[in-house]
């Protein structure tokens, strides 16, 4: 079937066309990278703070995990989730004397190895802005008796976040380049709705094609987001 | 716990036969995507290239490295002037593809770290360079590339740390390398979590001695102009 059908049916909305699909490929791949960064941006925050809390412990936890995270391949994490939560959920059911659930669904693993492996790369970038800030503002705002909460909005906030908006930026676009490792687990985001387009169609060119230009639309309108947000920050930043 | 171990002495040693591919690949990819990436930086200085260099960067690095590989792989192996060329040979050899891709989408990050040193360099010592009267070659070799040489090297550390990460994607076209072995025995055995920990740690053993390595390299070239 769609061998001797002319690319533009194939690419487009009709019955015979893959367009449909493929846009939602894109979809599921946008929420999948959301997902892990914010996974990833939750958890990065908590190891950034393990970092700097005073027991050691924790703190060296922290770091063996960012250590191991970013020296580990990406597609390595993605498959022991895939294969291991089965396992560990039916283990943790019958701690609980229940019978085992079965496979989470592959949304959740997924975001959740891209989001671990973007934790442990945020933690670095939090940690690089928390430098930013002198030791003596914090102990001023102590003294002047803020709370943790005010004391992370007006002080820390305004210093950091335009300092780790353009990072945080580049891990975005590893997040969204990371998620097509997702396919591997059977999710229809838009690489795996690309493999399975050119397996039924027989023109793996054209749909890997049409999945590449995709994806350059995902990261080059998502650069352009970054770039006026970055422009925004620097105003509320203030003069340099 | 006996059999735990004869399983552990087995699927290490597997490991181990594999690594021989993961290593091949890592270096055949440096040594393939920073020459490349040489190429990219020149190209952007000359008019003609300096678009297609550009095109180039947008495309290798707006597009999953995954997805690069199936295009390499299944993608051009669909088209005719490939499958009936002279180039089919190694475009059936999956390592072959994994190595193509690797390399492509590997120069345009290194291009763009190399793009970002030569910018760092003062304008003003080019232009002291030219008024000696030193020649572009002279000029490259003297004041260009050994300041390239210490501004770019952390990044291209990382750079180099994310290919070898990169290598386990080549498992997903069939080339047999440390993750594909792992996802092999894991198969037959269905013990998920001894194995990947095995495979992580010849990664991590493989992205560390590379970092020490590198980091001893910068220290020497920190040394270097103060002696």
């Amino acid at each position: 079937m769609g061998e001797d059908s002319p690319a533009i049916v194939l690419l487009g909305f009709g019955a015979e066309g893959w367009g449909r699909a493929l846009i939602a490929g894109a979809g599921l791949t946008l929420m999948v990278a959301l997902a892990a960064m914010a996974i990833g941006t939750v958890l990065g925050a908590m190891l950034t703070a393990a970092q700097a809390s005073r027991w050691r412990g924790l703190a060296r936890l922290a770091t063996v995990y960012g250590l191991v995270l970013r020296g580990v391949p990406e597609l390595l994490v993605v498959l022991l989730l895939y294969f291991g939560a089965p396992g560990l959920l039916a283990w943790v059911a019958a701690l609980f004397g229940l019978p085992s659930p079965g496979s989470p669904p592959a949304f959740l693993t997924g975001s959740l190895a891209i989001g671990l492996v973007s934790a442990a790369y945020q933690a670095e970038v939090f940690r690089g802005g928390l430098i930013a800030v002198p030791s003596g503002q914090i102990e001023a705002a102590m003294a002047a008796g803020m709370g943790p909460v005010k004391r992370f909005r007006r002080i820390i906030a305004p210093q950091v976040l335009h300092r780790v908006l353009p990072p945080l930026g580049n891990i975005w676009q590893f997040n969204l380049k990371d998620s097509a490792l997702v396919s591997i687990t059977g999710l229809a985001e838009l690489m795996r709705t690309s493999l399975v387009a050119a397996g039924s169609t027989r023109r793996p060119f054209l749909f890997f094609v049409a999945a590449m230009v995709l994806y350059l639309v995902l990261t080059s309108a998502s650069s352009a987001l970054f770039r006026m947000l970055e422009r925004r920050g620097q105003r509320w930043a203030g003069p340099a | 716990m006996n059999d735990e171990l004869a399983f552990l002495a087995m699927t290490a040693l597997a490991i181990a036969r594999a690594l021989p591919v993961t290593v091949l690949l890592s270096v055949a990819g440096a040594l393939g995507s920073s020459g490349l990436a040489g190429v990219l930086v020149v190209a952007q200085a000359t008019r003609l290239g300096r678009p297609i260099a550009q095109l180039w960067i947008f495309v290798f690095r707006g597009t999953p490295l995954l997805l690069q590989m199936f295009m390499v792989y299944y993608g051009l192996a669909a088209l005719g002037p490939i499958r009936h060329g002279p180039l089919w040979p190694a475009f059936r050899e999956p390592v072959f593809c994994a190595w193509l891709a690797l390399t492509c989408c590997c120069s345009a990050y290194i291009a763009e770290v190399l793009r970002a040193a030569l910018a760092a360099i003062p304008k003003g010592q080019i232009e002291a360079a030219l008024a000696c009267g030193m020649s572009r070659w002279t000029r490259v070799r003297r004041i260009i590339a050994p300041q390239m040489l210490r501004l770019a090297l952390p990044a291209y550390g990382n750079e180099l740390v994310m290919l070898i990460k990169s290598t386990s994607l080549a498992s997903t076209i069939t080339v047999v390398d440390v993750t594909g072995v792992a996802q092999l025995v894991i198969a037959h055995s269905y013990r998920t979590l001894e194995v990947f920990c095995l495979a992580a740690a010849v990664y991590l053993g493989l992205t560390a001695g590379l970092t020490a390595l590198l980091r001893r390299l910068e220290a020497k070239l920190m040394e270097g102009p103060r002696r």
